[in-house]
């Protein structure tokens, strides 16, 4: 019961009735999982299902726990699994230093500290002196890098990628997956990646399955 | 000048405005007469200016036939116009009352109807609050009035539930639960009829505000439901919900039909106050009558003011607030609980209301305590029959006259907009708002004057059918203006390239493909058109009687049979309108699985 990590027992997400997902997997911290499918297989489904936001009409059995912890039946706001979209989901009326402060959780000290904090997770990400900024004025690549920085400073215990930054051109796709994953590593954070891009697949190094748990 | 004005500018609603030279000469623009094609060119080119001018002219010639009596001379007794007013007593107490029942309404319709969107949106529940509260849109103000208070009056139904086995009581208590002195019987109506509709333009505005997503990356952060959305989705949705909000606050400042039915009497509110000085029958009050209505312009606008301080004061505020991290979930459950049981006491207390005006109308003798009559008789109906057809056939054919001329002229704004690209809404969403956010009892005082020197040109029914469309067009525009932009303009193209004129396309793919929207529109038409009580009153000259003012007049005497039978009738027209836009669309498109609502065509 205690193994470390993200562990998906028996899960199957169900739309009236008809399995649209199945997976039985332990995902270790550190370690990437792959699903892989067509748009509209259930890969997003299944990722509502993990943060426990599946719209009506959709069902799930099985269990999910996270570091020996049974996080089924816990609203989404006490799971404490991160998750990033296609888009960033930036919130455009506040500054780039709001936005952080909103992932950073209350008890991170005075707001002197908040201030630091933030300030060092931006220059950890080469966004050094941005918190005043506007996110509307950022590049796709520096507005990537922001959300992921606001999800990690929630100190989430996994880390679910929809697809993410898919809108991004190759170069800069492929630079902000890196940045990415090489920060969910150090995290050791287990992460579940969504995609139907090999490339993706391949660069993660993780297991590639199919939403119904078959390998890819 | 501002820069902005040499050359065209055009301005929402796709109006293109034609601004004076220098010299003061307005241009004037040629249109070729010469083929029959350029003058229908023409007329639909002009569809936004001519909608624009009938709203605005009437409101702006309203409050200047309102403002210069009440600037003008004396009276028979010697007073200026705002002598006379000073000299009421209740003139103090009248406008605290506006103003309280008017901002505290507002507040409690907007804080309730975010509740519900912040703590259910996405859950089954939420679908049923939704299901329940939105045909209540439709339940007249008058007839929603006279429901509440045959629920809460002291000899209403609540008190003959709890009697006497509860209370005691053998006869009704002599309290003042209705007509309260505060005003809160009021505010429960208000909030009741408000709710509704704040609720339904939350649900056009959120598609907008990317709000699902928004409220699942602020879950996945650790965030509660509620402030989640206060912060990260309020702020994005409430700019869309200023102006129907600035709507419900100066119509809850001054309504007239349900501060008459549900309001303190003694003094009553200022717009009732203006009301009855208006129909005074020597016309000795009009010029009073005219100087209130300026005071109560003049309130509405302070309180919209003071509104727009309290809204900037906390957008300033929430930025900070979300710096700070605060995680606040264990509200949410709480809160929850709060949302589904004002949804449930605001549904519960209008379709019991609206149910005891039914059982009334067919009620023989019901004697108090008994929850129910002793014997059910069609008498009440049978009785007022000659009267309820007439005054029934007279609501339905303003109905009629004003929707089906608001709807005209909203098809052409649109399809205007769509044929020369005219930008959508800007300043025109503004211009379409002015009926909505000047107040009813500030220009139709003044509108009324115009109308009685108009008087041997124009019959008192057209006048009072154009004052409908005054009102009606706004919320035919904003119910069709939606569905009619989303079309798929590929069909269109599709059209035209197969050799389709625009107006065959217009007429052959457009309008029957948007059927249901524009069904809808009419539906809604006609039920603004069903529920307006004080343009019938005032332009009417109380020569027109609708189901609106008969309900209203026959409040104040006691003949609870016979009100429940004009409040019923006037709930029954719009509820039929909507029953026809639902299920004529399926019957005709039977066939059509893409047309069903809820599939995209």
């Amino acid at each position: 019961m205690t193994s470390p990590g993200l562990v998906l027992q028996n899960l199957c997400v169900t739309l009236h009735g008809s399995p649209i997902a199945a997976l039985n997997v332990t995902v270790a911290p550190g370690h990437v999982l792959v699903v892989m499918g067509p748009s509209g297989s259930g890969k997003s489904t299944l990722l509502a299902a993990l943060i426990g936001a599946l719209p009506p009409g959709f069902a799930m059995t099985g269990k999910i726990i996270l570091n020996g912890v049974d996080v089924t039946h816990l609203p989404t706001a006490k799971r404490r699994i991160g998750i990033l979209f296609q888009d960033d989901v930036l919130f455009p009326h506040l500054s780039v230093g709001q936005n952080l402060g909103f992932g950073l959780p209350p008890g991170s000290g005075s707001s002197t500290q908040r201030r630091a904090l933030i300030e060092q997770a931006l220059s950890d990400a080469d966004l050094a002196g941005f918190a005043n900024r506007d996110p509307a004025t950022l590049s796709g690549g520096q507005r990537a890098r922001v959300a992921l920085l606001r999800t990690v400073l929630a100190q989430p215990q996994a880390l679910l990628l929809d697809e993410p930054f898919s809108r991004l051109d190759a170069a800069l796709h492929s630079q902000i997956r890196q940045f990415t994953l090489e920060r969910a590593r150090k995290l050791h954070l287990p992460v579940i990646l969504v995609t139907h891009d090999p490339q993706d697949a391949a660069a993660s190094g993780g297991r590639v399955v199919s939403p119904m748990g078959t390998p890819v | 000048m501002p820069a902005g004005w040499c050359g065209y500018r055009r301005i929402g609603l796709g109006v293109t405005v034609l601004p004076r030279d220098a010299a003061g000469n307005g241009r004037v623009t040629k249109t070729r007469l010469t083929q029959q094609g350029h003058i229908r060119f023409g007329l639909l080119r002009h569809a936004p200016r001519l909608t624009i001018a009938l709203l605005t002219v009437p409101v702006l010639a309203g409050l200047a036939g309102t403002v210069i009596p009440a600037l003008g001379g004396q009276n028979t007794a010697g007073l200026t116009p705002f002598q006379a007013l000073a000299d009421w007593p209740g003139l103090k107490r009248a406008v605290q009352l506006s103003l309280f029942t008017g901002v505290v309404s507002t507040g409690l319709s907007l804080m309730i109807t975010l509740l519900i969107v912040a703590s259910l949106l996405g859950s089954r529940i939420f679908g049923v609050i939704q299901h329940v509260l939105s045909p209540l849109l439709a339940v007249p103000h008058a007839a929603a009035a006279l429901g509440l208070a045959f629920l809460i009056a002291p000899s209403g139904w609540i008190a003959r539930a709890l009697s006497p086995w509860a209370t005691g009581w053998h006869s009704p208590p002599d309290l003042l639960i209705l007509n309260d002195p505060a005003g809160w019987a009021l505010i429960l109506g208000l909030v009741a009829k408000e709710v509704p509709f704040l609720l339904l333009m939350t649900l056009a505005a959120l598609p907008q505000t990317d709000a699902t997503r928004r409220m699942m990356v602020a879950a996945s952060l650790g965030y509660g439901r509620v402030w989640g959305f206060v912060l990260s989705v309020l702020p994005g949705l409430y700019p869309l919900l200023r102006l129907p909000v600035y709507a419900v606050l100066t119509y809850a400042m001054t309504c007239v039909d349900m501060a008459a039915i549900l309001g303190p009497g003694l003094p009553p509110t200022l717009s009732v106050q203006i009301t009855h000085w208006m129909m005074d029958a020597t016309l000795a009050q009009r010029s009073t009558a005219a100087a209130g209505a300026l005071v109560q312009l003049i309130t509405v606008l302070g309180a919209l003011m003071a509104w727009h301080g309290a809204e900037r004061l906390l957008a300033a505020a929430l930025p900070r607030l979300a710096g700070l991290g605060l995680r606040i979930t264990a509200a949410d459950a709480p809160l929850r609980g709060l949302a589904i049981g004002m949804g449930a006491i605001l549904a519960g207390a209008l379709f019991a209301g609206l149910g005891g005006l039914a059982l009334w109308s067919l009620a023989g003798l019901w004697p108090f305590p008994d929850a129910l009559p002793h014997l059910f008789t069609l008498q009440t109906w049978a009785k007022s029959a000659p009267d309820l057809a007439s005054t029934a056939a007279v609501t339905f054919g303003l109905a009629a006259v004003s929707t089906g001329l608001s709807l005209l002229l909203v098809l052409g704004c649109l399809e205007a907009e769509h044929r020369y690209a005219l930008p959508p809404n800007g300043p025109g969403l503004w211009l379409l708002y002015l009926p909505l956010l000047v107040p009813q009892i500030a220009f139709l005082p003044g509108l009324q004057s115009i109308a009685l020197h108009a008087g041997p040109f124009v019959t008192a029914g057209s006048s009072v059918a154009f004052a409908h469309m005054v009102f009606v067009l706004p919320y035919v525009f904003l119910s069709l203006a939606p569905a009619y932009r989303a079309w798929d303009k590929r069909h269109g193209i599709i059209g035209a390239a197969l050799g389709a004129t625009p107006n065959t396309v217009f007429w052959r793919l457009r309008v029957p493909m948007l059927l249901p929207a524009v069904l809808t529109a009419v539906a809604v038409g006609l039920s603004v058109s069903v529920t307006q009580y004080l343009p019938t009153l005032l332009i009417g000259g109380g020569r027109i009687e609708t189901l609106a003012t008969q309900a209203v007049a026959l409040s104040s005497g006691g003949n609870r049979r016979v009100i429940g039978a004009y409040g019923l009738l006037q709930m029954l027209l719009p509820a039929a309108g909507f029953a026809l836009a639902i299920g004529l669309p399926r019957l005709i498109h039977a066939n059509r699985r893409g047309m069903r609502i809820g599939l995209p065509a």
